[in-house]
């Protein structure tokens, strides 16, 4: 539900900034994520980022998937 | 002259004679279309493909083609997809009052450029000009004919368990390049439309494997679709990897954003053939050597088990059932 | 596409699965309240991957699928409204209400109009300024700030012709709705990832404290949904039921509060009425009086009439995790995609849908 997808700040304008995912470009509302920058990913939804994805957690959601089977 | 199309345009007057000579005969002129007959008369001999298409496509102008190139294409397609050599076209239009003459042009320049890419040529022809808002500004139908060479039977029943599935390039760009443009969605990328013709190619893998079991090009309802339909016809199982089926990083980029299935989406200048498993590798070398299908892939088999359905592998290696396209495609928030 | 194909590793999720495997030991039933959980469960087969002691349900998490009848009614009646232009996001085009769809009222001449976005409904209705225009609202919380966002930007540039018709829905309400009714044995649920990224994790804080449910935020790929099980299982193994955030990059604890304060300015809860639940107090969105003249339900009211309930379908009690598509006589058989009986087999995340595309395979 709530189709949302990452999707990195090209550049901002006001309320608005041009965001890609996978080469694709778009038009976006940072209205709900103000604090945004250039750089940033965010989660995509309906037209709007809806929130900055925290990349660090990102790496270590990952890191703990990684390190599984090393702590038995 | 009007820089508008005109119901008089459409009469059968004098109008409608400057109309034909100026956007049609200048451009797509030849021996039959010149005379101006009532029909064409042709010589034909040996079995001969027949098939028809109307093109209702809008925009009418997408990234990568436009109408008059989907036109060409499409049915020329159709008489390679069973087998056939496509020699000659019929070309219809119905054009709203108003319509540019500028893009009239335009559509009509890519009919012939196409054409001669393709080999094939408009012996005849049809235009009718009707009300503002009797058709959405331009609909096209065209009917071709091909000969299909001895020997060669190409049919949607002839896939037989052990038999390979092979793509001929990635799938998805047409009907996300048209999707890109419809109003509210507006996402700029630079998928284009693979809009193109296929008899080429299939010239070439009859060279290398006479006895191709099926052809489909996959439009409307993608390429899910295409393989329910074999899976049905020939009562096979079919079973694809969907690590091996090519998709660019960009229409699964707008697939994710919208909701969408790749394997769904129209492609128009795409193929998937199905080929006795010891062709399989001799074709596909063929295939790949052909600028236009050089990611073609093969991915996957026709079986005995569940026949009439398609199952994927995961990249997770689990199984999930492909069904065909049901009714629009729709993007979706949720 | 970055934090999207780490998330789809088939290499990762096998060392969870294996974990998963190793942990579990009790049988259990997860409910995945979100449709778009059920769909990464279905598209992946994640139900071949668990062990057999893992029950996996589906929830109604899908805003279209929840939406009553009597709503779906009253939309449909206003697309006769003259001059009218309706903008509805495309999930909403198929649904069959009482006798008719959005789908059947654009082939009888209505003007309506799919958006990717509330700030297209917002430009549709800047260039028609003569002509009402209407945003169908549905959606979760994931959603109503958008709309917000849509209706506090009309109200700064006076655009008199825009309308929501607000069907907007909140979910931990009808989370406890679900529990307080007690018809399926529930040991965790996996909680809506985007929702959350806007309310936080404390509006779930109730289901572990009063009800010993475990809880776990997910997010949407196969890799989130494995490892949020595989918290859940932890959490019920060792009798340790609370709320946790599997997905950490998605979700912060407070939530997003500018979105969240735009979402009080314009809007307040009210009861609404659920498909399969009935009506649920506190848990729909309505527009606040201040910006009624946005309220496509007070500028335009009308009557829908009598509302009528497809004959054995049974997308209520799928809705609410007590039946399985399968358990429905009319799946299948008479409902399919192409011929839907009930929104369960429309919306693309509706439980009957996937079941149908996807489902059953192997096993799944």
């Amino acid at each position: 539900m709530c189709l949302a997808i990452p999707a990195q700040v090209k550049y901002i304008e006001g309320i608005e900034a041009e965001v890609e995912v996978g080469g694709v470009r778009r038009r976006v509302s940072i209205y709900l994520t103000p604090e945004v920058k250039v750089g940033d990913y965010v989660l995509l939804h309906t037209g709007f980022a809806i929130n900055v994805i925290d990349e660090d957690e990102a790496e270590q959601t990952i890191d703990l998937i990684r390190q599984l089977d090393e702590v038995r | 002259m009007e820089d508008k199309v005109l119901l008089a345009h459409g009469s059968g007057g004098k109008l409608s004679h400057d109309l034909v000579e100026k956007s049609f005969l200048a451009k797509l002129g030849n021996p039959w279309l010149n005379m101006l007959d009532d029909s064409a008369i042709l010589e034909l001999s040996g079995r001969i493909a027949f098939t028809t298409d109307s093109y209702v496509v809008s925009p009418l102008f997408f990234p990568g083609g436009d109408i008059g190139r989907l036109a060409v294409c499409g049915t020329v397609n159709d008489l390679a997809m069973s087998g056939a050599r496509p020699i000659y076209l019929s070309l219809s239009l119905i054009i709203e009052e108003g319509f540019p003459l500028s893009d009239l042009d335009k559509i009509v320049v890519s009919v012939q450029r196409t054409a001669k890419e393709a080999g094939v040529k408009v012996v005849t022809g049809d235009t009718k000009v009707v009300n503002r808002g009797s058709v959405d500004k331009l609909f096209i139908n065209t009917a071709g004919v091909g000969f299909i060479p001895p020997g060669v039977n190409i049919a949607g029943s002839n896939a037989q368990p052990g038999d390979c599935i092979i793509v001929s390039g990635p799938v998805g760009n047409h009907g996300m390049a048209v999707m890109s443009q419809r109003e509210g969605l507006e996402f700029s990328s630079l998928i284009e439309s693979d809009c193109a013709p296929l008899n080429g190619l299939v010239g070439d893998m009859l060279k290398v494997c006479s006895s191709i079991h099926c052809l489909r090009d996959p439009t409307r309802g993608g390429l899910a679709t295409s393989l329910n339909e074999f899976a049905r016809q020939s009562q096979v199982g079919i079973i694809i990897e969907e690590a091996k089926i090519p998709v660019c990083q960009e229409v699964r980029a707008m697939c994710e954003l919208l909701g969408l299935d790749p394997l769904h989406i129209a492609n128009e200048g795409r193929l998937v053939a199905i080929v006795a498993g010891d062709d399989a590798e001799s074709v596909l070398a063929k295939m790949r050597q052909n600028p236009r299908s050089r990611n073609a892939n093969i991915i996957g088999q026709a079986t005995a088990e569940h026949p009439g359905r398609v199952v994927m592998t995961t990249s997770f290696g689990t199984s999930r059932l492909i069904d065909m396209l049901v009714g629009d495609l729709l993007p979706r928030i949720c | 596409m970055r934090f999207v194909d780490e998330y789809r590793d088939p290499e990762l999720a096998k060392k969870l699965v294996e974990r998963i495997h190793r942990r579990s030991t009790m049988p259990i039933s997860l409910m995945e309240f979100c449709g778009g959980h059920t769909v990464t469960v279905v598209k992946y087969g994640l139900r071949q991957l668990v062990p057999a002691t893992v029950k996996m349900m589906s929830g109604p998490g899908c805003p279209v699928c929840v939406t009553d009848n009597s709503d779906l009614d009253s939309a449909i009646a206003l697309t006769k409204l003259p001059g009218v232009i309706i903008c509805t996001f495309g999930d909403m085009l198929k649904v069959p209400g009482s006798f008719s769809s959005l789908q059947q009222a654009k082939a009888e001449g209505s003007d309506i109009r799919i958006v990717y976005s509330t700030i297209d409904a917002l430009e549709i209705a800047r260039r028609n300024p003569s002509r009402p225009v209407i945003f169908i609202g549905i959606g979760f919380e994931t959603t109503a700030p958008t709309i917000a966002a849509s209706v506090l930007q009309a109200e700064k540039e006076g655009i008199r012709n825009y309308h929501v018709f607000s069907l907007g829905k909140l979910c931990p309400p009808v989370i406890k709705a679900l529990l307080d009714k007690g018809e399926v044995r529930l040991d965790g649920i996996i909680c809506p990832g985007h929702v959350s990224a806007i309310i936080g994790s404390h509006p779930y804080d109730f289901i572990p404290r009063d009800y010993g449910i475990a809880c776990a935020i997910s997010g949407f790929e196969p890799l989130d949904v494995l490892l949020c099980v595989d918290m859940l299982i932890a959490q019920i193994e060792s009798c340790q039921p609370r709320v946790e955030i599997a997905y950490r990059r998605g979700v912060r604890a407070e939530g997003n509060r500018q979105a969240l304060e735009l979402m009080d300015v314009v809007f307040e809860a009210c009861e609404a009425r659920w498909r399969g639940i009935g009506v649920v107090p506190h848990s729909g969105l309505k527009l606040r009086k201040r910006y009624e003249r946005f309220d496509a339900d007070r500028v335009f009211p009308i009557d829908p009439g009598p509302t009528h309930e497809p004959k054995g379908c049974l997308c209520g009690e799928i809705l609410r995790g007590v039946k399985r598509p399968t358990d429905c006589k009319l799946f299948r058989q008479v409902c399919s995609p192409e011929h839907p009986v009930g929104p369960c087999m429309v919306s693309y995340e509706g439980a009957c849908s996937a079941y149908y595309l996807y489902g059953d395979a192997g096993g799944g």
